[in-house]
């Protein structure tokens, strides 16, 4: 293990979660991203209130512009079951009277201009809603990836890459889905609702009012289904995340599963959560079973009373027939969108809880802010770093480097070697501030790192680590990561210097083989060979080099050992060694233990001191060559 | 894991969906009932509107006020039934079509499970997940959706019109001649907003690769200070995807006003032509008013047909997608021998191997015997073929040349689950699964007692799992408890002592191991090795020790084998792999996890 990110063992015994059925999966504790998906369905959190204000705050006049549109739309909308009992009341009688076409025409005349303003009005909202969605969508994505990106190594550190990667795709998928679907069927319904009611009432009173007895019934149905659903729709997601991660785990570890005989148990198993999600399906899929026939049961009730008790009304002339008719097309436009609801009400909800994890993301602060009054490096950057009485805890009372105070002059290269948990990578990471120290300070030609902007000291100094991450692109875009100026002479002289131009040179497309494509056949030393090659081509005053070689086979490493001895000549350097024949290239050598340096001075002369910690190793090494 | 932009689909039509068709057996019952019920649905929503009519020209128009209640009691008698019969087809509905997606799944798997590394080398385990996930949800829907009503809307749409040209000929014949243009472009609309929304997952996808690297890569980026550039790629990727985007809310802004307004142009003309044909006398008041409810009541089915068509054809592709895992024909199948009293006496004779995908070998003929009982390590440069050359022995893959023997009978002619249960791997990069330790570790032999269980983590220094919070109970893995490279490497290492192999492959499973654990596992696995065959892949000095003789794996072939010191002293390529660089001895133990 190179990284020594403690794992903290928990101080109280957790609860056990209580709704564990199945032996198999073991005990663990509920994960943050759980406890949100739990939260009680529909309310946002303070977090998630504040982003949305800030995000919805640029479009307010649009927003206004917006509301009024769609009143307009639904204006129009709901006037045309209006003119067509007024087509029938108005229109016919002078037809059937003497012939006179015109005010029939008149009427079908605004129902066409209702119906063009109908079909302007939404396209224009449609695509100007559409469109805010999209901004705030995309203002969504570039906060959330430059907040990933600003916060500390040490926040990364706690929240896997798996989290990151689902805050950026599946939580702002669900707030997609519910900008592309949700906002206008949920602006619709209610203008709808309210609308519909008003006309009825204006149509008629005494019909309005039996008509609208339904409400309660609707409302209370409505009520029921949205409590039923969000406890559904949580089993659901549950199961359907033990499916997936049952499933996505067999194939990703196939290799033991077969060589174990593991398939009949797993098999077992997948059919068990595959039933369990069957089963929370079946549940959802009810409650939908229950709620579209309840909602059609009350509007063809209502209906048939409006009939009885409007029929009864115009027999004594009380209503028109166009009355009834606007009656009846105005219910069946009032009982569509409460059918709607239904299916937006779980993308209501799962952008609820997504806007929360990502409103919980955005609010973490970085733990190693850029300083506020940044000091220039004048006259290009020497190389001396100097730990300055440093302190470094990553657990409160639990110190991983309780004083340190070392200075490394420009240009030396040092060696660090001794346990896991010594302290050695701690000591990288505070020299590239990935980590502020504690207490005391950590400094570049005497600069203290943190007053020199990011970018400065990443200029200065680089850090390459055992964990060789190359980005989809080319080889030689991966060279190019750190200076992306670079000509192809000096990409290709980074490589020589390191003996990783012939095996480049020989990939199908030489340097502008895509690695993502052939990833897999860049062997673990090729890869690595390829990162140090970023390092040397972007040229920094101090190289951080964290158990860089481990992953190479000897006879690599010996090549890059080689090189190690022209490219750091120079420059100041910092090794993490696990090997001896690595410590051997250094002017010096610190052996640390328990975050205390116990021996510190030139290899030959630690060997010719005798008794120390050093010459026990280096005896030890002689003696495997034996 | 990231689902990587898939290949062209498989070639989809209607065979592929009627080659599922055996799954819908054990539901026929069920998807009759719901066949009738919806027929009989739609037919009350075509009577309704007639009903309503026969008020209005009867005891409205006509002065019958004795006719009101019994027909109004008629209307509201059929929209009870009618929301009783979508019920029913609903209810009935659901668990056919759960129960058919479920067996579907059930079957992947066990497909899956069945097939071969060579195939799992070549499929991204989110393809097979999306399969497993998003195809089966599309053919749910088109079972219990799309299919009904592809047959009940063109019921519809052939009888509501025959009504209207019953009621009143001119008109009807109008709606009629509408239809076809209805659902011609409402198709051609879908199949641009198919097209279009492909383009958007796609762009979604690079996006997400993106998100990906900057999450994972977030080590590098900022070693070297490259948040700034990465955002701007970003940025640049979701402004690609912002366009796309409006594209589609402008296309589906167009279809969905498009389908609002249809409704209306019909209303206008039926109100026209329909209020002129009042007044003339041609029609009564009540058919005018059932002409329009009818009207409006074939909007949906006429234009939802164009939406269900483009459905089809994503249940068909689904299909395909999902039968071409079908068709994969596992070429790893078990032979019928077992070995009555296994020694374990292992044998490669003229081993070759090349993967699926290259013509270049990686094995050239390798021959080597293992007797009973005797443990020989395995030495070579990184991708010299070590790995794949243990692989063979459980036949995670097949030799492409050559075979090998287990007491000398050919591994390719024994049972499968006999001879898996001879050999046992403790692989390199520890597999472990988000499930308790305890069923980690029992993966080869879930029948283990606690006995055996604590043995095997004393061999493999694993004790460590009994101060888990919840001790073997634990839940380890990617959802549960993370452990160091060191500990997990040491449950797989149990794992493969508790399954009490005949064989015992150890594929330089002790790399992540400090020096002091490493010692205490290797004296521990002495005992073990004892009397049991063993094949250890060594990058170590230390770990060589462990045999009793070396092999050097060397371009394909075993070059030589013989005693560590000897070949330390004769063969300067071991030398050279193993010789002259020892790890540095780390002088403690881990820090405790």
């Amino acid at each position: 293990m190179t990284t020594e990110t403690p794992e903290i063992p928990p101080e109280t015994p957790p609860e056990v979660p209580v709704d564990e059925t199945t032996s198999w999966r073991g005990l663990a504790e509920v994960d943050a991203d759980e406890a949100a998906e739990r939260m009680t369905a529909g309310t946002l959190g303070g977090g998630s209130k504040r982003l949305l204000r800030e995000l919805l705050a640029p479009y307010k006049r649009a927003i206004q512009v917006l509301i009024g549109i769609v009143v307009l739309e639904n204006a129009a909308r709901l006037a045309i079951p209006y003119l067509v009992k007024e087509g029938i009341d108005t229109g016919i009688p002078p037809i059937r009277e003497h012939d006179d076409l015109e005010p029939l025409l008149v009427i079908v005349g605004i129902v066409l201009v209702a119906t063009i303003t109908q079909a302007l009005a939404r396209q224009l909202f449609l695509v100007r809603s559409g469109q805010i969605g999209q901004d705030i969508l995309f203002e969504i994505r570039r906060r959330v990836f430059r907040h990933f990106q600003a916060l500390s190594p040490a926040f990364h550190d706690g929240y896997t890459s798996g989290r990151v990667i689902s805050r950026q795709t599946s939580d702002v998928d669900a707030i997609y889905e519910m900008l592309e679907t949700g906002f206008d069927g949920l602006v619709t319904a209610a203008l709808t609702l309210v609308g519909t009611a008003g006309l009825l009432l204006f149509l008629d009173v005494k019909l309005g009012l039996v008509a609208l007895t339904c409400g309660p019934f609707l409302a209370w149905l409505t009520m029921w289904f949205r409590r039923e659903s969000a406890k559904s729709y949580k089993v659901t997601r549950e199961k359907v995340a033990l499916v997936i991660v049952h499933f996505v785990e067999s194939m990703g570890g196939i290799r033991a599963v077969q060589a174990f005989r593991r398939e009949p148990r797993n098999q077992e198993i997948f059919d068990d959560v595959n039933d369990q999600y069957r089963r929370a399906n079946l549940v959802a899929f009810r409650l939908v079973a229950w709620f579209m026939p309840g909602i059609r049961l009350i509007g063809n009730v209502t209906i048939g009373v409006v009939l009885l008790y409007g029929g009864y009304r115009a027999y004594h002339g009380d209503v028109t027939v166009g009355v009834l008719a606007a009656f009846l097309l105005y219910l069946r436009q009032f009982f569509e969108p409460m059918m709607e609801i239904s299916q937006f009400y779980n993308t209501f909800q799962s952008a609820s809880a997504a806007l929360d994890k990502l409103a919980g993301v955005l609010d973490e602060e970085p733990s190693v802010p850029e300083p506020t009054d940044p000091v220039e490096l004048s006259g290009g950057v020497g190389g001396e770093l100097r730990f300055d009485h440093v302190a470094f805890e990553y657990v409160a009372g639990r110190p991983v480097l309780p004083d340190l105070d070392l200075t490394v002059p420009a240009g030396q290269t040092l060696a660090l070697v001794g346990t896991t948990g010594a302290g050695k990578t701690t000591l990288a990471k505070l020299a590239t501030r990935f980590y502020d120290p504690t207490a005391g300070r950590v400094l570049l030609d005497g600069t203290d790192l943190r007053d020199l902007r990011t970018d400065d000291l990443r200029d200065a100094v680089v850090m390459v680590t055992q964990e060789n991450y190359l980005f989809s692109g080319t080889i030689a875009d991966n060279i190019r990561f750190g200076r992306p100026d670079a000509t192809f002479d000096e990409v290709v002289a980074a490589t020589t210097a390191l003996g990783a131009h012939d095996f480049i040179s020989a990939m199908p497309d030489g340097y502008d083989t895509d690695v993502a494509n052939s990833g897999g056949r860049l062997s673990a030393g090729q890869r690595q060979l390829v990162a140090f090659a970023r390092a040397f081509l972007a040229d920094p005053a101090v190289l951080i080099l964290d158990e860089a070689t481990s992953s190479l086979d000897v006879p690599s490493e010996r090549l890059v050992q080689q090189a190690l001895r022209t490219v750091l000549a120079g420059r100041t350097a910092v090794i993490i060694a696990h090997r001896l024949s690595t410590v051997e290239i250094a002017d010096r050598v610190l052996v640390m233990e328990h975050g205390r340096i116990v021996e510190d001075g030139a290899p030959a002369d630690l060997v010719a001191g005798g008794g120390g910690r050093y010459s026990e190793l280096h005896e030890a090494w002689l003696e495997s060559l034996a | 894991m990231m689902t990587t932009p898939e290949a062209a689909d498989p070639p989809a039509g209607i065979h592929s969906l009627w080659r599922l068709r055996g799954y819908l057996r054990p539901h026929v019952a069920a998807l009759s009932i719901m066949a009738a019920a919806a027929v009989a649905a739609v037919g009350l929503t075509i009577t309704i509107p007639l009903v309503t009519k026969a008020i209005i020209d009867g005891p409205i128009t006509d002065r019958d006020l004795g006719a009101l209640l019994p027909l109004g009691l008629l209307a509201l008698g059929l929209g009870v039934l009618e929301a009783f019969l979508i019920w029913v087809r609903r209810w009935v509905q659901s668990n056919a079509v759960l129960g058919l997606e479920t067996e579907i799944r059930h079957d992947l798997y066990e497909r899956l499970q069945e097939l071969p590394m060579s195939f799992h080398t070549r499929w991204e385990s989110g393809q097979l997940l999306s399969r497993a996930t998003q195809d089966l949800s599309s053919i749910r829907r088109f079972a219990g959706f799309g299919l009904l009503f592809l047959v009940l809307n063109i019921l519809q749409v052939t009888v509501v019109t025959g009504v209207l040209l019953h009621l009143y000929w001119p008109l009807g014949l109008v709606v009629a001649a509408t239809t076809v243009p209805v659902v011609w472009l409402s198709m051609r609309f879908e199949k641009a907003y198919v097209v279009v929304s492909r383009r958007v997952q796609d762009e979604q996808g690079d996006l997400a690769t993106r998100a990906e690297e900057g999450a994972v890569g977030i080590r590098v980026i900022k070693s070297f200070g490259r948040s700034e550039h990465v955002s701007e790629q970003y940025e640049a990727a979701a402004r690609t995807l912002y366009a796309t985007s409006m594209d589609k809310v402008r296309l589906s802004a167009r279809f969905f006003t498009f389908l609002e307004v249809i409704p209306n142009c019909a209303v206008v003309i039926v109100l026209l032509s329909g209020a002129i044909g009042v007044g003339k006398g041609l029609l009564t008041p009540g058919e005018l008013v059932a002409f329009i409810t009818l009207l409006l009541s074939l909007v949906w089915p006429v234009a939802s047909l164009g939406v269900i068509l483009a459905m089809a054809q994503e249940a068909m592709t689904s299909s395909a997608r999902i039968l071409e895992i079908f068709d994969i024909e596992p070429d790893i199948v078990g032979g019928t021998q077992t070995i009555a009293e296994p020694r374990g006496h292992l044998r490669f004779e003229g081993v070759e191997f090349a993967f699926p995908d290259s013509d270049e070998p990686v094995l050239r003929g390798v021959d080597l015997e293992i007797r009973p009982g005797e443990t020989v390590a395995l030495v070579g440069a990184t991708g010299s073929g070590k790995t794949v050359l243990t692989a063979l022995v459980p036949r995670l893959f097949d030799v492409t040349g050559g075979r090998v023997t287990i007491d000398g009978v050919d591994v390719r002619e024994l049972d499968l689950g006999h001879l898996r249960s001879l050999v046992a791997t403790a692989f390199e990069e520890p597999t472990l699964f988000s499930m308790s330790a305890r069923e980690n570790l029992t993966l080869g032999r879930a029948d283990a007692t606690d006995a055996e269980v604590e043995q095997a983590l004393d061999v493999a220094q694993a004790d460590f799992v009994h101060d888990l919070p919840w001790g073997l109970d634990t839940r380890v893995g990617e959802q549960g408890l993370s452990l160091s490279g060191g500990q997990r490497q040491r449950l797989a290492l149990a794992r493969a002592v508790l399954a009490q192999p005949k064989i015992l492959v150890l594929d330089d499973t002790l790399s992540a191991l400090d020096v002091h654990t490493e010692k205490l596992v290797e004296e521990a696995l002495q005992r073990v090795l004892a009397d049991t065959t063993g094949l250890i892949v060594a990058h170590r000095a230390s770990t060589v020790l462990l045999a009793d003789r070396v092999a050097l794996l060397q371009d394909g072939r075993i070059t030589h084998v013989g005693d560590h010191r000897e070949l330390l002293a004769t063969v300067p390529a071991y030398r050279d792999l193993l010789g002259s660089d020892a790890d540095l001895p780390v002088l403690e133990d881990e820090v405790p996890a």
